[in-house]
Formats: C-alpha cells, structure tokens, sequence
C-alpha cells in the first residue's frame, strides 16, 4: 500500500517533469523557428519570397510583436494542433507528419521488437558461455552490427535477398499490384494490424515480406547494442551475492538465470533499449530511404532538400515529444521491475 | 563416540591467478560435531571463507580443490554430482553470509525467496511454504512478520535483514549451519542480539554450526571447539575452554591480546605486527614465522607437525611440543 504510494507519486514526478521538458523543448524549436533566422518571415514564405509577402507574413508570424507574446501564440497554436503549412504541399505540417506517422510506427516497432528479442536473448546465451566460440561469435557479431552504417546494410541485404535470391521484394511497403487485387482497407494506417483487422491475408503475407529487410536493417544496431549490454549485466549480476546466495540454497540453475539473474540484468538494458529507440527513430530516416519507404523519414529528407522550414520544425518538435514520451514510459516500466526506485 | 557430521580432510585450495598461483588452503583438517557451535578463526584473509564455500562447492571459478575430501555426513561432498550437490545445498547445509544487505535479492520480497527454497526442498505446497516462512521469521523474533514477508529488502534494516536471513537458513530442517561474519555489517548495538538468537535456535532446533569470524570473543562465548587459521593452515585445534586457558600457539595468544572490546566494531586484529603472506605456499618453514615473537631457527627451515597436547587440543608450534610456550 505505502509502496503504491510511493510509486504513484513517482510516477506524477516523472509526469511533471516531462511536461516541464516538453516546455523546455517548445522554447527551443520557437527560438528555432522565429528568433535565431535573421528573417524569419523569407525563410516561412520560402526562396521565392517578395518583399511584400514578407511584410505579410511578418504581421501574420507575429514577428513584430515581443518575443514573450510572440512564445505564448506559438504555443497556441502548437497546441491547437496549427504546426504552420508546409511550403512545398501547401497543406498543414501536423496533417503531413499524421498521414506519414503509421508508415513509420509500424517499422520502428517491428524493428525494436525484433531487437529487443533478439538482443536479450542472444546477450543471455553469450554471457552463459562466456569465454567459448559462441560467445566469440556473438561479441563479433555485434561489434559487425554496431559499425555497420544502416543504409550500406540495406543495400547488401537489397543485393543479397532480392537480386541474388530473388525471395524478398526490394522496396516499398506493399506491392503495387495489391492496390488492385487486395486493397489494404486503411483503419489504422499501420499494414500489418489493418491487414488483420480485415483479413486480408493475401495483403498481410505482402506487407510481411517488404518488412522483412527494413525492418532487419533498422534492428542490426539496436540489437547488436542491447545484447552487448544484456551479456555484461547478466555477468555483472551473476557475480552479485544475491545469485551466490540463490546458488547456496540450491535453486535450480535455469531459475536463478533466466528469472532471477534475469530480472536485475533487465533493468541497466532497458536503459539502452530507451536510447536505441531513440537512435533507431534516427536510424529510419535512412532506411526508409533505402527502402521507399513512405514515412517520415521521407518526408523529412524532402522537407530538407526543399528547406521547407515549418515542417522541418514540425518534425523536430514531433520527434522530441516522441524521445520524452519513450523516455517516461522506459522510466515507468523500470518502477514496476525494481521496487527501489521510486524512493530515490 | 559419535561420528562427526563434518569431516574436512587435508584440505587444498589453489587459485588461480594473473599474477600465478595462489596456494590460500594448505592442508585444512577439522570435524564438527552434530549440534555443536564449532569456530573458525582468523585474520582477514587466512582462508576462512573459501573454506565455507567449498563445503557447499561454491568456490570462485578461479579457485580449485587440488587435494583432500569433505565428507558430510559420511557423503563425499567433492565427489556427489551436481544434482545431489544441489539438494544438499539449502536443504542440508545453509549459511548466511556476511552482509545481508547484499546478500538477498533486491528486485524479490523476502517472502517470494523463502517460499521458494522451502518448496525447493521440502516440496511444500506454495500456502504451506508460507506458513513455514512466516514461523521461521516470527521465531527469529521479526515483528509483524505478514509485513515482512511483503517486504523487499530495502525496506528493512540490516538487523531485520539478517534476522531474515536466519530464517531462510533454518527453514529446511538442515543439520549444518555455515555462518561467515553473521554480525561483522552490523550496527554493534545488535551484533550481540544475533548471536544470541542464533545460539538460541541453534540449540532449539540441534543444527551444528560452523561460526566463521576474526573475533575470538564472540567465539569464547559461544563456540564448543574452534579451528585457529593463519595463511591456509591450522595452527591450533581444539576445545574452546582449553585453548581460552591455555593457548598453545603464539598466533592464538595474540589473537587473544587482540580480542576487540565488546562494542567495537571491525578492528581486525592489529596487535600482530606485520601481515598475513599473500601466498604462504611460497615461504619454508613456519608459515607464522615471520611474525612470532618466539621465532627459533628451526622454525625457518621445517614446517611444524600437528603436535596433541591432549585428546581435544592440538597445535603446530615446536614450543608447545617443547611444552614450553609460558
Ligand atoms: N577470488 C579470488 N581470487 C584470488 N584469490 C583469492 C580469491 N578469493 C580468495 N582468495 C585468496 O584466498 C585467501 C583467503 O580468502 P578468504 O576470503 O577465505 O579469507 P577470509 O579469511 O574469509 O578473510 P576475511 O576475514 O577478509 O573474510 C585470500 O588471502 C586470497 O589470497
Ligand atoms: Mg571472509
């Protein structure tokens, strides 16, 4: 009862303070936006801009008005959802990340599972053999997947699977026959979950197969970084008294490693599980241009190419709530594995 | 007579090392006798520890049994296989280590960590497991033990702690208690009260004990027998009252001239002058002699045999196969 208190309110602290973050955050992407260009109105109106659409905009943006005041609109509208108009579509920033988002979320999940998964359990096997090939074999393997630049991966795999084998597609997410044999009825927007939905397991197959080599591109690094971590806490906790003290009552072996030994390595790799997320959001900008794949990352590579300023500041701001978001959930979890934390 | 429970037979533990190889057990012999407290003494780093372990084969990867045998109640412990050992482990033989503080799990309650090792071994049912836990945890004299046994260890302090480690270690019926330091991490006030407990349900429930520490005076006041260790090796062996009264090894009079105040806490023994050999395998002679005040030539060029000055006291020293140590 005390505990749950004490988690809960734990649990409140972390909320506030990411409130204060994201507030923290909005002030930078506005400096960002209005402040730091030495004329922000040319640069929301774009290379063609003429000196009377400037004076408009000028009004428009605020810009004449203090900086407190010019915040304080800013934010409205970034909370009334009104994240300005992308120069190149001419339509609402927010609306553009929102249509791309699912495309995105999909891969970055699937990715991150198959990291997770992965890495936990390759880093649990390579600690248990310490010292042995397997072991050998793993630590190399992941420096191989550390180093590895995304996109160079996504190539090889293109070269190997599609043009050598000829057993996965190249690119995209579905095939373009599909739109005429098996439509995908968009509900969610993520393939996998609206193929489901509408048993549509002709589609379902297809979106499977163009997520197989994204999707493995996207994991290498965060599995290779999760299960280097998972093997040196698992022989870190392994050397810790409490397992000793398992060992010296004769617990079973599998026990004190897979749910004992298990449970205080998790904690330290669910830290690195929240900064890959972080990297592989990164990471997916390049992979899904390696593999057409119509998300954000798109999106944000053609807004850069074009400097579309208000929706690369739309993404900015969208990718840090995401970042503040992934980083109080990981801190949630982590109160729910180990009891202590909440008290520090 | 009756057949010790215990019997460590010239026992040798090696380690192995970067800097090469560490003999830290050299020829260890002692029994303990079935409900008896049976001390084992020394300075840091004689071997007291490792020679706890390997009674429970828990010994570093780095360290091997290059000799001897321990056998428990008449099993060769060194020779059973892993499934036997383990059974054994917790279900005959517990101990309870030096700081409870680390030595529980901290992401488990105390109760989901008694629970499991009683149904372990004594393959109760899950509710009946914890009616056991929670008897052990009240006799240990825990109050509001249903708190406790909910409880995650950081939520209790050190004397709780190990009073719950104490009823782990007595919860499976087991016939020897291994005890390394069971007061030296903690608050002085309550060092005492453990000891006392443990002597109490030691007795109530007629375990032996093996008591490991650097302080002979909690060994005086509880200890049947004692072992005296210095560098891997006994130097003195026998009754408590007769080597209280009359010790017969130089090393064991100025463990007794170190005895630390009641009250005070860690003072490892720092009346000897001079420290312990990292690796005593290296030096000739007397492992001791370095450090003794009655040094004699002999002493650096033989090693000493175990000398019986009586039926229950023995000691490796020239002087007292002289008789005339005082
Ligand atoms: N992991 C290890 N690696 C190498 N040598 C070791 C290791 N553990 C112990 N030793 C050696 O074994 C000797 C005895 O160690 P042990 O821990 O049994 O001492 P102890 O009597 O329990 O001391 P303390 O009072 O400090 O607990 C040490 O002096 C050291 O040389
Ligand atoms: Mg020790």
């Amino acid at each position: 009862m005390l505990m749950n208190l004490q988690k809960a309110e734990y649990i409140l602290r972390r909320l506030l303070t990411s409130v204060f973050v994201l507030l923290g955050l909005t002030v930078i992407t506005f400096f960002i936006a209005r402040v730091v260009p030495s004329n922000a109105a040319a640069l929301y109106i774009g290379p063609k801009a003429r000196p009377e659409d400037i004076e408009r905009v000028t009004k428009l943006l605020g810009l004449d008005k203090p900086l407190p005041v010019q915040y304080l609109v800013y934010m409205r509208d970034v909370l009334k959802g009104d994240w300005g108009t992308s120069i190149s579509s001419k339509r609402p920033v927010l609306q553009e990340i929102a249509s791309r988002f699912p495309a995105t979320f999909e891969l970055l999940c699937t990715a991150m599972i198959i990291a997770v998964a992965t890495g936990i359990v390759v880093g649990v096997i390579s600690a248990q053999w310490q010292g042995k090939w397997l072991d050998i074999l793993v630590r190399a393997a992941s420096i191989v997947g550390v180093s590895v630049p995304a996109f160079w991966l996504g190539l090889l795999l293109q070269i190997l699977f599609f043009r050598n084998l000829n057993i996965l597609p190249l690119s995209g997410r579905v095939d373009s026959d599909l739109r005429f044999t098996h439509p995908i009825m968009v509900t969610t927007g993520i393939y996998l979950i609206d193929a489901i939905i509408h048993q549509n397991w002709v589609a379902l197959k297809d979106v499977c197969l163009h997520m197989i080599l994204p999707a493995l591109t996207l994991a290498a690094y965060p599995a290779s970084l999760i299960a280097r971590m998972t093997r040196a806490t698992m022989l870190e906790v392994q050397s810790q008294d409490y397992i000793r003290t398992a060992r010296a009552y004769g617990l079973k072996e599998s026990f004190i490693v897979y749910i004992l030994a298990l449970k205080n390595a998790i904690s330290p790799t669910l830290t690195v599980i929240g900064l890959t997320l972080a990297y592989a959001l990164t990471g997916s900008f390049f992979v899904e241009i390696v593999f057409n794949w119509p998300g954000l990352g798109m999106f944000t590579v053609r807004s850069l190419l074009n400097l579309d300023y208000p929706a690369i500041m739309g993404i900015t701001l969208f990718g840090a709530i995401g970042y503040v978001l992934i980083n109080l959930l990981v801190d949630i979890v982590q109160t729910w594995i180990d009891p202590r934390i909440s008290l520090s | 007579m009756r057949d010790p429970i215990l019997r460590i037979e010239d026992l040798h533990i090696e380690f192995r090392t970067s800097r090469g190889v560490i003999h830290a057990l050299q020829g260890v012999t002692f029994d303990v006798m079935p409900g008896e407290i049976f001390g084992v003494v020394g300075e840091t780093g004689c071997g007291k520890t490792i020679t706890g372990l390997s009674v429970l084969r828990l010994l570093p990867r780095s360290a091997r049994i290059t000799q001897g045998n321990i056998r428990f109640e008449g099993v060769d412990l060194l020779k059973i296989s892993q499934r036997e050992m383990r059974s054994i482990r917790g279900g005959k033989i517990s101990i309870i280590f030096q700081d409870p503080s680390t030595s529980m799990n901290p992401l488990f309650t105390i109760g989901f960590q008694m629970n499991k090792v009683i149904r372990e071994h004594l393959k109760f049912s899950r509710e009946k497991a914890r009616e056991r836990a929670l008897t052990m945890l009240a006799a240990t004299g825990l109050p509001d033990v249903e708190r406790i046994y909910d409880s995650y260890p950081h939520q209790l302090s050190g004397g709780m702690l190990q009073r719950a480690m104490i009823a782990l270690a007595l919860s499976c019926e087991h016939s020897l208690l291994i005890a390394d330091e069971p007061t030296t991490a903690l608050d002085v006030t309550i060092q005492s009260q453990i000891l006392q407990l443990m002597r109490e349900l030691q007795q109530k429930l007629g375990v032996a004990m093996i008591l490991i520490t650097h302080n002979l005076g909690v060994v005086a006041n509880m200890c049947d027998r004692l072992v005296v260790l210095y560098a891997g090796r006994v130097v003195e062996i026998g009754e408590s009252r007769s080597i209280f009264e009359n010790p017969q090894h130089p090393y064991t009079r100025g463990l007794m001239s170190a005895i630390p105040a009641p009250g005070s806490r860690g003072n490892r023994l720092s009346a000897i002058p001079g420290n312990v050999p990292i690796d005593p395998g290296a030096l000739k002679g007397c492992v001791f002699a370095p450090r003794c005040a009655f040094v004699m030539p002999r002493c650096l060029k033989e090693s000493p045999v175990m000398f019986h000055l009586s039926k229950d006291h023995a000691s490796t020293c020239f002087l007292a196969e002289r008789g005339d140590l005082f």
